[in-house]
C-alpha cells in the first residue's frame, strides 16, 4: 500500500515490477493510468496544470486506499499522481491493484480511480490554444461514479 | 485562538493568498460561519465566497459539510470541488 504525489513522470512497467518484486501470493495485477487528453476544435488544450493541497492529498489517497483494502483481499495496492504543468498525452495518474484474483484487482482499480477523483484535494487548470486559462469543472457523473459504491458496503 | 487558512485553486486566485493566519471571533463557531465572516473582511472574499454553496471546505485535512464545527480546528481550507485523476 503506497500513494506518492510528486512532479516526475512514472514508468508503468517499472512501477509494476517494484510492486510485485519477489511475491508469489500475486494472481492479477490491474493497472490504470491517466493521461491529459489534449481536446480539439475550441476545447483544445496546450498545456495543463495540477495544483494540490500538500498534506491532506496524501493523507486522503490513503484514506481511499485503505478503504479499498477493507473492500477487497488485495495483496498490493499504488496510487501515483503527478502535479505542476502538464502537456497532452503526458502521464497524470497511475492506480495497480495487485491481488490473488482477478476480480478483486479490477474492482478495487475503479473504485480507487472513482474515489480519488471526488475525494483527493487535486485542481486543474487548462491553458487552452486560444489563449484562455481556466479551471477545470467538476463532473456530476464523477459523483455519481463514486456514489455507487456506496450501495455495496465494505466487506464485514 | 490563532487558525491557519488555506485557499485555494480559483479561491486562491480570488482573495489573493494561499494562506493567512487568522483570530476568528468567538461567534464564528462553524464553516458556513467562517464564510459569512470572511465576505466581511473585502471585495477580494466577498467575490470569492459569492458562491458559497459550490466552496468545499476541509478541517484539519478531512473533508467536511459547511455545518460542520470549528472547535479545536487548527487548519480550515477552501477550495472548489475537486478535479484531479
Amino acid at each position: 500500500m503506497a500513494v506518492r504525489v510528486e512532479r516526475a513522470d512514472f514508468d508503468v512497467g517499472v512501477e509494476v515490477a517494484r510492486l510485485t518484486a519477489g511475491r508469489s501470493d500475486i494472481g492479477a495485477i490491474v493497472t490504470f493510468s491517466g493521461t491529459v487528453r489534449g481536446g480539439s476544435g475550441a476545447d483544445a488544450i496546450t498545456a495543463m496544470t495540477l495544483e494540490h493541497y500538500p498534506g491532506m492529498t496524501e493523507a486522503e489517497l490513503a484514506r481511499v486506499e485503505a478503504e479499498a483494502a477493507k473492500r477487497w483481499p488485495l495483496q498490493a495496492s499504488l496510487i501515483v499522481h503527478r502535479v505542476g504543468t502538464l502537456k497532452p498525452g503526458d502521464n497524470i495518474v497511475l492506480v495497480v491493484t495487485a491481488s490473488a484474483h482477478r476480480q478483486a484487482a479490477f474492482a478495487a482499480a475503479e473504485f480507487l480511480m472513482d474515489y480519488l477523483k471526488t475525494r483527493a484535494p487535486f485542481w486543474k487548470k487548462e491553458m487552452r490554444a486560444d489563449g484562455q486559462v481556466r479551471w477545470v469543472a467538476a463532473r456530476e457523473c464523477d459523483g455519481e461514479a463514486a456514489r455507487r459504491w456506496e450501495e455495496l458496503p465494505p466487506r464485514g | 485562538m490563532p487558525v491557519k487558512i488555506l485557499y485555494f485553486a480559483w479561491v486562491r486566485e480570488k482573495t489573493g493568498k494561499a494562506e493567512e493566519i487568522l483570530d476568528l471571533p468567538a461567534n464564528v463557531t462553524t464553516v458556513a460561519e467562517l464564510m459569512v465572516w470572511l465576505k466581511g473582511r473585502g471585495p477580494e472574499y466577498a467575490e470569492a465566497f459569492a458562491r458559497e454553496d459550490v466552496i468545499r471546505a476541509a478541517v484539519d485535512r478531512n473533508h467536511v459539510k459547511s455545518t460542520a464545527t470549528l472547535s479545536g480546528a487548527r487548519e480550515i481550507a477552501f477550495f472548489p470541488p475537486v478535479t484531479g485523476g
